[in-house]
């Protein structure tokens, strides 16, 4: 019954474009995208399309929307009047999204939640101009989702992460570049990640592994970060105030918030000004803590055979942790590579390491910030923490789709 | 030469025409779908006076969702000799065949309905074998019928608000994935208001004024319906005889946020629960921070902070019309000066 007269739907169309209606191209892709079947491939050509409000593809199997290459298919949210993202994608199996680019998203630019298999395979997210507070939040942002692969993508301009995967398992990210962003790659309460031959630079802070309170998947973890160029994150934080990430200092190349079982090995830490590696508990952030079932300290982190180097310099003189820098660690333009907040579980079998192993990293100083007690005895004695742990088991089963 | 040409074109066109014809062809879903809201046969006489056939229920709910100040039409046509059993808490367990209708219209001025009114959508969820199903009818300029559009549409209204102020604002209808955006539970297309408490109240019937769960039992739509005294009854938001600031305020909460912001909800990877029977604060958001706001937390540390309205970020997210921003994600083009009212009242209140 529900039969359009082609004829009559194209000239309809071509005539009596409304004032206020939707643009013709985003009605005919988003069309596409709720009528097309399972298996499906949906191609879109090359130049750039302007948009108004969100794309979404929601319920489907198998589906691979694929544009002409990053930078040749632009969609552009530029305007947008509608929806709190660029693309969404839920309740899926299977789904790739590949060779586009997604531009000036007034939200997140694609979300996908609750997809079981997600590609993205040379996606570019990128907010244009100067990055600031008013561009969105994450640009590739998989949540609650299973088998993630994301690879030689490019992440530019996001007030949070450029690459966030968050409340997730079986996760890859490779060979992807995120600059420019508050935080370049970002886990957050998942499960099973290996991030590798990723570089980030320029960002705030480079990668990010995190396990936040209050949240459905509550503990992530069994994340593998290696291989990775993580240079020169000395980007001013760009991130709206209230956001766990406003926190980041800048000059972070990497950071370890309340995270268990997490090994950091062979990547190139480089020119962070503030610090290379910081692991720290979420007492750290101030925040409260009323969830009964978060753990808030860091524990069985493996820090092994990575390379430090920074240029002599001040730390970031911003923000809570440039004054921490400033009136208590004092460590004037000699800061150490690899920075523990020294607030342990008392609890946890081995309190004054909480497992965590720092061994034959290339150039690492490391200083405990004795946070704990108001920063009286910091210390550079990396003795409690030469330890070893068992390597984490290779999360490649995400890429091996 | 110009021959070649013509032809040419005359081929592009062909396969152009094909493609989109191609294109369109698989919304033929096995179970056809009246391309018309005529075709349902729900409504007697001019299609636009909105008179239910036999069968067909108008009904109401205590505290609607807020949807732009459109007004609302809202019927329950169940299936022929069927009933749906009573239950206190959820949404009610409509029977496979159950339809719900739901019209939105602005009237040209909301002092006098005498001066006519203009019809812009109609939904329907439909109760199929497999599940349900949201089916949306965009209505003509002319008033006389609605056509099926899976990809939603935008338009501008223009009314005169209660005050007699003029307003012109753009109004938004959903493509199809966005019902599933609101109506969504454990991604399960759900119908959202018809709960009980949300049904207990009067509705003026063309037989005279009733409680509807009452009328729905006598009726033989209801089976199971305790003494009403004992029924929960949703507090009328904007109706303090009808309940307190607190429970108005959860209330407003509950239908303009709870079906995404709860466990089984698209919302849930907030950690933000906004259903009125939450009862851990941090859940619904007392000194919570967020987890993915972005800028939709404006610069402030908590969802709500007591006593604080413009330190909240939830106050900020209903105030604000912006897409990155605003709350709800969709479905909303302008605040609700009235419910953002009503929030920062309860906020300010807050202990």
């Amino acid at each position: 019954m529900m039969k359009l007269q082609p004829a009559c739907f194209v000239l309809w169309f071509l005539a009596t474009a409304p004032v206020l209606a939707q643009p013709a191209v985003q009605k005919a892709i988003q069309k596409q995208l709720i009528l097309s079947e399972d298996g499906a491939t949906i191609q879109l050509d090359e130049g750039t399309f302007t948009f108004t409000g969100s794309l979404s593809l929601e319920a489907k199997k198998n589906i691979i929307i694929r544009g002409k290459g990053m930078g040749k298919t632009v969609l552009s949210f530029k305007g947008q009047t509608d929806g709190a993202e660029g693309l969404r994608v839920s309740n899926a199996q299977n789904i790739t999204i590949e060779d586009l680019t997604v531009q000036d998203t007034k939200g997140d630019a694609i979300k996908t939640m609750n997809v079981d298999g997600i590609t993205f395979r040379n996606v570019t997210t990128e907010w244009t101009g100067t990055p600031g507070p008013t561009n969105g939040s994450y640009g590739l942002y998989p949540v609650q989702c299973q088998h993630v692969l994301i690879e030689k993508c490019v992440a530019i301009g996001a007030s949070d992460a450029g690459i966030y995967v968050g409340q997730s398992k079986d996760i890859v990210v490779r060979q992807c570049e995120a600059h420019h962003n508050v935080a370049g790659i970002e886990i957050e309460n998942s499960l099973m990640a290996d991030v590798y031959d990723n570089n980030a630079h320029d960002n705030t802070g480079g990668i990010l592994v995190f396990d936040l309170p209050d949240l459905v998947q509550k503990r992530g973890g069994h994340v593998r970060v290696f291989n990775n160029t993580i240079r020169q994150n000395n980007f001013d934080n760009f991130a709206p105030k209230g956001n766990i990430v406003a926190r980041v200092p800048a000059g972070t190349g990497m950071m370890i918030l309340a995270t268990n079982k997490v090994e950091i090995f062979s990547n190139q830490i480089i020119n962070n000004k503030s610090v290379g590696t910081s692991i720290i508990s979420y007492y750290f952030t101030e925040n409260p803590i009323t969830d009964k079932g978060y753990y808030p300290y860091p524990s069985n982190i493996s820090i092994h055979d990575n390379t430090y180097a920074r240029e002599r310099g001040y730390p970031t003189r911003k923000g809570r942790m440039g004054m921490i820098f400033r009136f208590k660690l004092k460590f004037g333009k000699d800061v150490p590579d690899i920075l523990w907040d020294g607030i342990a579980d008392a609890t946890y079998a081995h309190p004054a390491s909480m497992d965590i192993c720092l061994r034959n990293n290339k150039n690492a100083h490391f200083a405990n910030m004795d946070a704990e007690h108001g920063f009286k005895h910091v210390s550079r004695d990396m003795a409690a923490h030469n330890c070893e742990l068992t390597p984490l088991a290779s999360n490649n089963d995400a890429a091996n789709r | 030469m110009r021959y070649q040409t013509i032809a040419v074109l005359i081929g592009a066109i062909g396969l152009f025409m094909g493609s989109v014809a191609y294109t369109i062809r698989p919304a033929e879903t096995p179970a056809a779908v009246p391309e018309t809201l005529s075709e349902w046969g729900f409504f007697t006489g001019k299609l636009a006076a909105q008179q239910p056939a036999n069968g067909v229920i108008p009904y109401r709910l205590n505290t609607p969702l807020f949807s732009d100040y459109a007004e609302k039409l809202r019927f329950v046509k169940l299936p022929a000799g069927q009933s749906v059993p009573y239950n206190a808490e959820d949404v009610l367990a409509f029977p496979v065949g159950t339809v719900l209708i739901k019209t939105f219209y602005f009237p040209v001025d909301f002092r006098d309905a005498a001066k006519g009114r203009r019809l812009l959508e109609t939904r329907l969820l439909v109760h199929e074998p497999a599940g349900w199903r949201a089916l949306e009818y965009i209505w003509n300029p002319e008033q006389t019928e609605a056509m099926l559009e899976v990809a939603g549409d935008q338009t501008e209204v223009a009314y005169l608000d209660a005050a007699g102020k003029p307003h012109r604002q753009p109004y938004v209808m959903p493509n199809l994935n966005q019902c599933k955006g609101c109506h969504n539970r454990h991604e399960q297309l759900m119908p959202i208001g018809p709960a009980v408490r949300q049904l207990n109240g009067l509705f003026p019937y063309a037989d005279g004024s009733a409680n509807q769960l009452a009328y729905w039992q006598q009726h033989g739509l209801l089976t199971g319906l305790p003494d009403l005294a004992t029924v929960p009854k949703a507090p009328v938001w904007n109706d303090p005889t009808t309940g307190s600031l607190d429970a108005r305020a959860r209330a407003w909460l509950d239908i303009n946020c709870a079906h995404c912001h709860r466990p089984d909800g698209p919302a849930a990877t907030s950690g933000l629960n906004l259903r009125y029977t939450e009862t851990n604060p941090t859940a619904w958001g007392v000194l919570k921070t967020p987890v993915a706001a972005g800028r939709g937390s404006g610069g402030r540390q908590f969802d709500l902070v007591p006593g604080k309205p413009d330190a909240s970020i939830l106050l900020y997210r209903i105030q604000s019309t912006d897409p990155g921003v605003m709350m709800p994600e969709v479905s909303r083009k302008v605040t609700h000066r009235e419910g953002v009212a009503l929030i920062q009242e309860w906020i300010r209140g807050m202990k």
